[in-house]
């Protein structure tokens, strides 16, 4: 399965039934899969007018208590940021799905994580994370799309699914496990109409006394920190004894897992942190790591945006440091290699 | 008769009801009401036929006519 | 004798918090109302918008849903889309509606939504003091335009219902005015018949209500009625623009 299918199609699996969205590549192939996929189910695909619209749409349908997702790229996530602030002050589930792209501006169809910080740091405006979810194989969409939709419902917010063009055309095998059903949480807070639950319900951001707004950014700063303890997810590879530490997510972690194996094979022992959730940033990890490695080098395709949070986990206790393509461009394996080689024999902190 | 009253705590004394009654019987009161508004009343409450405009013309819910059977 | 006068059920009992001679008040009256006598109140969900509106929220004794600056119809849409058979209106200012929401306002027009949008034009943005709307008469002084609308710098006022009602898609389009009292009951029977067009799976339905923002306008509400009698019905003429029958 194609990746950019198996978004559409985890979507299917996790239940939802609702897809609003507007066409912009590289992520059109998911509006066309769904497009097709949705009505054999019997679920809605709807084409909105741009993506301020998409994600308002979603905001109703949302309030209507059903599952309900988006997906776009970059330049459309901009867009929707006012739309995601209204979702997290409202605190209504959604998922939303960006294949990230080169930027900033126009940019280019070409793969990126130049999206790191507008995802992990909420994006529009206002005090509000956005729990994001970073797959790195056609499996692992599929997976995390359940548990995007999952923990959306759980903690009433929206659940974004970070990848990149490659991700998206990438084709794997995948297990589907159709045994599995389909459990939507009941929604005793959506706006249905007054005959179908007790008191009338209002889906709502507005707080126009201080006192209150400040209840809710506390009932939503409790919300965040409950996640940040239950949630993180990462994945390690030949850490235990490892002197460098990569770290890197999505596309760019396939890519470091060969480098580490290339790296042992010459006798550096070399290791890999993969955070899966980038928000919740796994920094438990990245300090405990700290205590044993001599360095961390970020990988990623932006100008060292994830390196922050390396830096922060570090705690600086070891030097971390920077490799990054741009503008769309994929760091090779050797490239990569070659860096791991400088920043296992150099001291200090660096890009 | 018939009987209009004002829930006076509601009014903002915007005067539209004046505009609204046929007969001109409602006027605005020397007296203002807890939001420092002077509130609308009738002077000649017999004069009232009930119509209700000057409820159907309140943007604030303030009136309630009670129509007598003669109107 | 015969109380001839109650509050609709489809309204709470708070007061509101718009200024003196402010016709938002009878809009949610005439709305509440007619939720009322079409038996829909317990399907019913409202969106509010931004402006001096946005707690129309806290009025509506229905389902209500506090949606982001002109995207009223989207998140309206949205409901609809997943719940066919409930009831939903937006309540529009002119700057939420005519300004920065037109594009989801035309769109969900044209998509033939079945939902029912009141639109409040005053001419005027009243929550944030009084500056330029869309709807703004040439010449008419506002804050940010000390010297009046022109053309020129400003362009032209946008017609709503004009606008609106050649779209396919659009079953009901009506512009009132709030006024006087005559012209309120003729906007009450506007406004139901908008909602029985959703109602019976016509189309997308639109009441235009002119309203006056003596505030802004600073006028007396009295000058306002007057105003808007002189000034505003001329150039916003009222009457049906759209009907099942076509284009009027």
């Amino acid at each position: 399965m194609k990746g950019n299918d198996a978004i559409g199609e985890g979507a299917i699996l996790a239940g939802c039934r609702h897809f609003f969205g507007y066409p912009i590549t590289p992520q059109s192939e998911v509006t066309h899969y769904l497009a097709k996929r949705l009505p054999e189910v019997g679920g809605l695909f709807m084409q909105a007018e741009s993506e301020l619209a998409s994600i308002n749409l979603v905001f109703g349908a949302a309030s209507a208590g059903a599952r309900v997702m988006t997906a776009s790229s970059s330049p459309g996530v901009s867009l929707m940021q006012e739309g995601l602030s209204f979702l997290a002050g409202s605190e209504l589930p959604c998922v939303l799905v960006n294949i990230m792209r080169g930027g900033p501006g126009l940019g280019n169809i070409g793969p990126s994580q130049a999206d790191y910080f507008q995802s992990t740091r909420g994006g529009g405006h206002g005090d509000y994370y956005t729990i994001v979810l970073a797959p790195n194989s056609v499996q692992e969409i599929l997976d995390l799309m359940k548990k995007a939709f999952d923990l959306s419902d759980k903690y009433r917010m929206t659940a974004m699914v970070l990848a990149d063009g490659i991700m998206g055309q990438m084709m794997e095998p995948v297990v589907i496990d159709e045994e599995k059903s389909v459990e939507i949480p009941p929604r005793p807070w959506a706006t249905i109409g007054r005959d179908y639950h007790e008191d009338r319900n209002v889906i709502n951001s507005l707080y126009i006394v201080l006192e209150e707004m400040e209840e809710v950014n506390l009932r939503l700063l409790h919300k965040y920190e409950e996640i940040r303890a239950k949630e993180t997810l990462c994945e390690e590879y030949m850490l235990d004894d490892a002197e460098v530490a990569l770290v890197a997510f999505g596309t760019v972690s396939r890519i470091c897992r060969a480098v580490v194996d290339k790296a042992r094979d010459q006798g550096i022992r070399a290791g890999l942190i993969r955070p899966i959730t980038l928000w919740p940033f796994p920094y438990d990890v990245i300090s405990r790591a700290a205590k044993s490695v001599q360095c961390f080098l970020a990988v990623e395709m932006n100008m060292g945006q994830m390196f922050e949070d390396v830096e922060i986990g570090a705690k600086g206790r070891v030097p971390v440091y920077h490799y990054g393509r741009l503008g769309g461009m994929v760091p090779l394996a050797k490239d990569i290699l070659e860096e791991l080689k400088k920043v296992s024999e150099r001291g200090g902190t660096g890009r | 008769m018939s009987e209009v009253t004002f829930r006076e705590d509601r009014c903002k004394g915007c005067q539209l009801c004046t505009t609204a009654c046929p007969k001109k019987i409602i006027v605005m009161a020397s007296s203002i009401n807890e939001m420092g508004y002077h509130v609308a009343t009738v002077t000649e409450q017999e004069k009232c036929t009930g119509c209700g405009l000057c409820a159907i013309m309140c943007p604030d819910m303030v009136i309630e006519v009670e129509r007598g059977r003669e109107n | 004798m015969k109380k001839i006068t109650a509050r609709p059920y489809s309204l709470r009992d708070v007061p509101f918090h718009y200024c003196p001679g402010c016709m938002h008040g009878i809009a949610h009256r005439l709305v509440a109302e007619a939720i009322d006598e079409l038996g829909v109140n317990g399907r019913t969900i409202g969106i509010s918008s931004v402006g001096c509106s946005v707690l129309a929220k806290d009025y509506f004794n229905v389902d209500m849903i506090q949606a982001a600056h002109g995207r009223a119809p989207a998140v309206a849409t949205g409901v609809k889309r997943v719940l066919p058979d409930r009831v939903l209106f937006t309540y529009q200012g002119d700057g939420d509606l005519a300004a920065i929401g037109i594009g989801d306002f035309i769109h969900t027009a044209a998509r033939g939504e079945k939902i029912t949008t009141i639109f409040v034009n005053n001419t005027v943005y009243g929550m944030t003091g009084g500056q330029m709307a869309p709807t703004t008469l040439i010449g008419q002084v506002t804050k940010t335009t000390p010297f009046g609308r022109s053309v020129e710098i400003n362009g032209n006022p946008i017609g709503v219902c004009e606008l609106i009602a050649p779209v396919e898609g659009v079953a009901y389009v009506e512009r009132v005015s709030l006024h006087n009292p005559k012209e309120i009951i003729k906007a009450k029977k506007a406004i139901r018949k908008a909602f029985e067009m959703q109602l019976n799976g016509v189309g997308f339905s639109l009441v235009e209500a002119l309203s006056a923002c003596p505030t802004n306008l600073g006028l007396s509400p009295l000058e306002a009625i007057k105003w808007m009698e002189e000034k505003m019905i001329p150039f916003y003429p009222l009457g049906v623009y759209k009907s099942p029958a076509g284009v009027v």
